[in-house]
């Protein structure tokens, strides 16, 4: 026995850790506080965090069945970051939530999934973390308990994700049937261009753009985004879509290599939908949450358009741009759920004035959206240029045209918001919102990520040296 | 000694330490302390640029005496930008922080710093949200100077952005009349004008090739490259049009009519004194210089665009009865001077087109400085509600005539020098399609003078219309220093154009041969 068969699988030891340690607290219910307890978990969260930047491993177990490398250790990061940055933002909301250990057990749960989803070397481990990773999800979006949206939500929620894990069971058992195999590695090269595998493809693909919500699977999204407390909102918005994209990238450029003449053609044809009506239907809406459940549909269709290239650089503008995504979309949640939580407002109108009382939140707000909307000096610049430009060079400039003057009518969009907050006048604008400490850290790391990442080149580099291994 | 990066560091750290102030006055001290630190290194900029060109110019002479000994010997080229510096960025994608600067950026760059330092002195009045302003305008000037010393494509566009979004919160929360209209307009139009200009760059950053399939943003390597003339053909429209919607380019120009009135006085002095330079800038430095081949096609176009854009603004001027819809529609006429100039391909009308740049900067940042301190006393802007003025507040009054004699073109002022060079250079594109364009053109100083003369005459002259007028006090000290500063720059250009000239002489006359070559290469 060798202590590297531990380290390669040491981030999801200590998560799994955490989550007994969480599990023996509950059964135990000797800390009456929930500060204390949210304030332990968030230290847990920390020290998950930082653990995932040491003693990282290249290699794989059981077969190949789960493997790891610097990539995967620095999307596993980028998850943990997240999750911690949402722990810290949904203080306010659990700090008086009865079932709060409960809640943290289900959200460790699912990120223990989708480290499994992104390890994942086989289709069987593959189907293993997605289910692990989504079914929880549908309990959390029940978490605000005497909302019936909540609960309309979660129905949906695990409705649309298990029609969808369906299709992807039913692409993978065909591809099961014509390969023989459900490992990555023998399944690649054994692919061929059969009616049946370019049918079992093609549902797999499917599988992957409903739990993407690209267009035209996106129906679920604004429904189960409304419904959900703001948190899990946040959490399927970053988190859930991050760790999809993330598999999604191996699966492409790995195990559908064979294809890519194919699933280039039918990501034109996603990205182009994605991105338009994403955008088309976020200037509809009136609800915040709503609101940023299409705007990050059309993130996803950005992101689509960097992998599609189906180059290193490609992988890493993707990555790249969901470490800028997770604190800008982060950041501007935080915002969404400190108003929630403290006045229950979450329409747009609600944040008419907003900045007459609440310049700090009203600030975190303007820079996240102008770092979503892709406006420099903010990282969100930097992502997407590198997005569009990994997508350019396919050479195909209709695309590309079509995705960056979508970045007008995205703005629009967020103007409309940095308006409301700024411009519009209103005689009773909101009154000061005080968050908690651990909220206002999240805003604070937020903010600095969503300033500093673009000048961060280091990090680019990193990520680019890491993809060409 | 020289570091540009200065350039950028100084309204970076001005713009920290306003944030971190305590009240609105100290704000206004530290910002105006950064901008006047800023023309002050910008002016040692421009001397030691002007005495190391001389240098390189007097040794490159001697060199020249040498040819006798050796035939094949050629002069080295003097280097055409100075102060490079080339710092790796993203090494994936191969982006540099690269700056340097030749004549015409020196120029612009010294437009910036009398300009803001102008907007800076003119908005000592501001007191809603004071600390937002301030910060928000030295953003503005850090994107402008940014994106006029950047030699990579991408660090530009970068900077060209920056400039963007707090014109919109400066119009939206400190604007006047319809002003989140106006904001909304105005964001949309320029970011749609970026967003072609970000096309362009991508198709011609994908037809670039160092060797080895590694791609490059610098614009002197691109400079030195053959793009392919399919090639340009794509790629020119898009930059031109995308950097002529920042100079309001006929059809795009709406944003700017609407953008300029609703702005406060600061913004509106920045808007089209720097602003809708980016544009032209852009539009020569991209452009032209990287697509030659593709900007000789195209002129006609770009005549017959800057054309309508100078007659029909100033025509449409003629109907405004809004002192600053006044000088904003004559901005949309006189920025297609601009580009007028540059399309005309002639090293006197490139030439023109850049005094016109630096001159229509200083005379349209003083006509909105002079419309804002009048707004402030009277709260109107109607001409039709003003008159007898000049009885009661002289100060003013003068500034703002010799704002609008400058824009008319008289002799003296910096109007008549630029707008007569674009004039003798275009007439030497002997096309006759061009010459009656010329002609058109030339014909619309009338229609200028008519409007100008209308308007500063009805405000300035005559009995004093409202019993309020005579209570009104005259300039105060930081208008008066606005005020003048940007006048004697006004009459430094009139007086004695050609240190102006001898500035951008050379590096105009790059762009030209350029065009020239590839022109005749085909």
């Amino acid at each position: 026995m060798n202590i590297d068969y531990f380290l390669i699988m040491k981030s999801e030891m200590v998560l799994t850790v955490i989550i007994f340690l969480l599990l023996f607290l509950k059964v135990w219910d000797g800390i009456k506080s929930n500060t204390t307890l949210l304030h332990l978990v968030n230290f847990l969260l920390i020290i998950n965090l930082v653990a995932g930047f040491f003693f990282n491993m290249n290699g794989d177990l059981f077969n190949g069945m789960f493997q790891t490398n610097d990539t995967i250790a620095i999307e596993k990061s980028i998850l943990n970051l997240g999750t911690l940055i949402i722990s810290l933002t949904a203080f306010d909301w659990l700090k008086d939530h009865k079932h709060l250990l409960e809640f943290y057990i289900l959200l460790l749960c699912t990120l223990l999934g989708m480290y499994f989803m992104i390890s994942s070397g086989n289709l069987l481990m593959f189907y293993l973390g997605l289910e692990l990773s989504s079914i929880p999800l549908a309990a959390l979006c029940n978490f605000d308990l005497h909302k019936l949206k909540s609960s309309e939500s979660a129905v949906k929620m695990i409705l649309s994700s298990a029609f969808a894990s369906c299709i992807l069971l039913f692409g993978i058992s065909m591809l099961y049937g014509t390969t023989g195999t459900l490992d990555f590695k023998e399944m690649a090269p054994l692919l061929g261009h059969s009616k049946l595998s370019i049918l079992a493809f093609i549902f797999a693909f499917t599988g992957f753009a409903f739990k993407l919500s690209a267009v035209p699977f996106h129906l679920w999204t604004a429904d189960v985004y409304e419904g959900a407390p703001v948190p899990v909102t946040a959490y399927l918005s970053v988190i859930s879509k991050g760790s999809i994209v993330f598999i999604f990238i191996t699966a492409l450029s790995k195990l559908f290599i064979t294809y890519q003449p194919t699933w280039y053609n039918m990501l034109y044809l996603t990205i182009l939908l994605t991105i338009t009506v994403g955008n088309l239907f976020a200037i509809r809406q009136d609800n915040i949450k709503r609101f940023l459940a299409f705007s990050s549909i059309a993130q996803v269709g950005y992101i689509l358009l960097g992998i599609s290239s189906g180059t290193p650089l490609g992988t890493t503008s993707a990555i790249f741009f969901l470490i800028v995504y997770t604190f800008s979309n982060l950041g501007a949640f935080g915002v969404v759920s400190l108003v929630s939580e403290k006045t229950g407002k979450e329409n747009i109108s609600d944040y008419k004035g907003f900045n007459a009382n609440n310049k700090f939140s009203s600030w975190v707000m303007a820079i996240c959206l102008f770092s979503l909307a892709g406006i420099p000096p903010t990282a969100g610049f930097f992502g997407k240029m590198f997005l569009v430009t990994a997508g350019a060079a396919k050479g195909n400039y209709w695309l590309i045209g079509i995705a960056v003057m979508n970045m007008v009518i995205s703005l629009f969009y967020y103007l409309r918001i940095i308006k409301a907050i700024f411009i519009d006048e209103n005689q009773t604008p909101m009154a000061k919102l005080t968050g908690s400490l651990s909220l206002r850290l999240a805003l604070v790391i937020c903010i600095i990520g969503a300033v500093t990442m673009g000048f961060a080149s280091g990090v680019f580099d990193y990520i680019t040296t890491i993809t060409l291994k | 000694m020289i570091n540009l990066s200065v350039l950028l560091i100084i309204p970076l750290v001005t713009a920290i330490v306003v944030l971190l102030c305590r009240n609105g006055s100290q704000v206004k001290w530290v910002s105006l302390l950064g901008s006047v630190a800023q023309l002050g290194y910008a002016s040692l900029l421009m001397f030691d640029y002007i005495s190391k060109r001389a240098a390189f110019n007097l040794s490159s002479s001697i060199d020249h005496s040498n040819q006798s000994i050796d035939p094949n010997w050629k002069p080295a080229p003097p280097p055409q930008m100075l102060y490079e510096e080339h710092h790796t960025w993203f090494k994936g994608l191969n982006i540099e922080y690269a700056v340097g600067v030749d004549g015409i950026s020196i120029a612009m760059i010294m437009l910036t710093a009398v300009v803001v330092m102008a907007g800076i002195l003119i908005s000592w009045n501001i007191n809603r949200l004071t600390k937002e302003f301030f910060f928000l305008i030295v953003l503005l000037s850090f994107g402008a100077y940014g994106f006029f010393i950047s030699l990579d494509l991408f660090t530009m566009f970068f900077f060209l952005e920056v400039a963007v979004i707090p014109k919109f919160l400066l119009i939206g929360i400190w604007g006047s009349g319809k002003k989140e209209y106006s904001a909304l307009k105005l964001a949309l139009m320029l970011m749609g004008g970026s967003a072609l200009v970000l096309i362009g760059l991508l198709v011609l950053y994908f037809n670039t090739d160092t060797g080895g399939g590694v791609h490059t943003f610098d614009l002197l390597k691109i400079a030195h490259m053959h793009i392919p003339m399919e090639m340009q053909r794509i790629i020119f429209p898009f930059m031109f049009v995308g950097f002529g919607v920042f100079t309001a380019i006929f059809p795009f120009h709406t944003w700017a009519p609407d953008g300029h009135s609703s702005a406060p006085t600061a913004a509106s002095m920045f808007l089209a004194g720097i602003s809708m330079k980016l544009g032209g800038y852009g539009c020569l430095r991209v452009a032209a210089y990287l697509m030659p081949e593709a900007a000789h096609q195209y002129s006609w176009m770009i005549i017959l665009l800057s054309t309508i854009a100078i007659i029909y603004g100033a025509f449409a001027t003629l109907m405004q009865k809004d002192l600053k819809y006044i000088n904003a529609y004559s901005s949309v006429s006189h920025c297609g001077f601009v580009l007028f100039g540059i399309g005309m391909l002639t090293q006197t009308s490139i030439n023109g087109a850049v005094m016109q740049m630096v001159s229509h900067g200083l005379m349209t940042a003083l006509f909105f400085a002079a419309i804002g301190m009048i707004y402030e006393r009277t709260h109107t802007r109607q001409v039709a509600q003003l008159g007898g003025l000049l009885k009661t507040i002289p100060f003013i009054i003068t500034v703002f005539v010799i704002a609008g004699l400058c824009s008319l073109g008289l002799p003296g002022l910096s109007g008549f020098v630029a707008e007569m060079t674009v004039f003798m250079g275009s007439w030497q594109n002997a096309d006759t399609w061009y010459r009656i364009a010329t002609v058109l053109a030339c014909a619309s100083i009338v229609v200028t003078a008519v409007y100008i003369l209308r308007a500063v005459g009805s405000s300035a002259m005559g009995p004093i219309k409202n019993p309020d007028f005579l209570t009104f006090k005259d300039a105060t000290w930081n208008e008066k220093l606005a005020a003048v500063s940007l006048i004697l720059c006004i009459l430094a250009i009139g007086m004695a154009p050609f240190w102006l000239t001898n500035l951008i002489n050379p590096d105009t006359k790059l762009i030209w041969e350029n065009i020239t070559r590839a022109v005749a290469g085909n």
